[in-house]
């Protein structure tokens, strides 16, 4: 059996690109996609530490996690669409006044 | 080198390499692409982690619900490649040393607490992640928090609506 500190070091590899992605980029799809990756690191921790201490209750927190996921994803492209619609662009530098 | 090391290492290499270049393609659409290779390969981790119900949903949430509706509204706003305006010039290398310092920070913790990490020894229980065990667990001992999920979900349809609802006048 792989040893659980491979798999929290892919997570935090994974979780540190997608805090980088938030930083560096500038397209809010991108942004958001990146938010995903770290979700998605976070759940891969929670079910290596599910397997290692043979505990469910990781994986039922993954499950949940994933909810939340999606509908995060739904409101945020929604909000990004409304936003595209007013601003014709989807740049998060372009998105600097209050008034829509 | 065991068989599964093996594979783990080949694997964590594709999921890395993936989720770089979601982070450096310049075209949306290439990066939602890598990304739902990334999606796919923490998928095996999680079947090498005896969580076949978790690896499942990963597949049909994320990589296909998720990443089908991040395409959907790229190609609706033809937004696949904006060009990145850099306005602020010292952003990016101080966002590249904040990274690193997390990176480090991190693994910091992991490789002092290693000891903490002292794995339940002995064969797993018959059945663990299995689509039974889950559906119990969830029932059960996390009745209230499944319900609520329910409510979380409507809240977040009725949201997407309203949201996107073309208030022609």
């Amino acid at each position: 059996m792989v040893s659980i500190n491979y798999y929290l070091g892919l997570a935090i590899i994974l979780f540190t690109i997608g805090a980088l992605g938030v930083l560096i980029r500038r397209n809010a799809i991108i942004i958001f996609m990146s938010v995903e990756l770290m979700l998605n690191a976070a759940n891969l921790a929670f079910v290596a530490y599910a397997r290692y201490w043979q505990a469910m209750s990781g994986q039922i927190f993954v499950f949940f996690i994933m909810t939340v996921a999606a509908a995060e994803v739904a409101i945020g492209l929604a909000l990004i669409v409304t936003i595209f619609r007013s601003k014709d662009s989807i740049d998060v530098d372009q998105m600097n006044s209050l008034k829509g | 080198m065991s068989l599964q090391l093996f594979l783990f290492l080949v694997l964590a290499m594709v999921a890395i390499t993936s989720a770089l270049g979601m982070l450096i393609n310049r075209n949306a659409i290439y990066a939602a692409l890598f990304l739902v290779l990334n999606f796919a390969t923490v998928a095996v981790f999680f079947l090498l982690l005896n969580a076949p119900f978790i690896a499942v949903a990963q597949v049909s949430v994320y990589a296909g619900a998720i990443m089908v509706l991040f395409i959907f509204v790229i190609m609706l706003l033809g937004a696949e490649s904006t060009g990145q305006t850099q306005s602020i010039a010292w952003q990016r290398p101080l966002a590249i040393t904040l990274a690193i310092i997390l990176l480090l920070e991190a693994g910091f913790i992991l490789v002092g607490q290693r000891s903490l990490v002292s794995p339940v020894t002995g064969a797993l229980p018959p059945g663990f992640g299995s689509p039974t065990q889950v559906g119990t667990e969830l029932f059960t001992s996390y009745l209230l928090p499944f319900e609520v999920t329910s409510v979380l979900l409507l809240v977040a349809m009725i949201g997407a609506i309203v949201l996107t609802k073309n208030e022609k006048k």
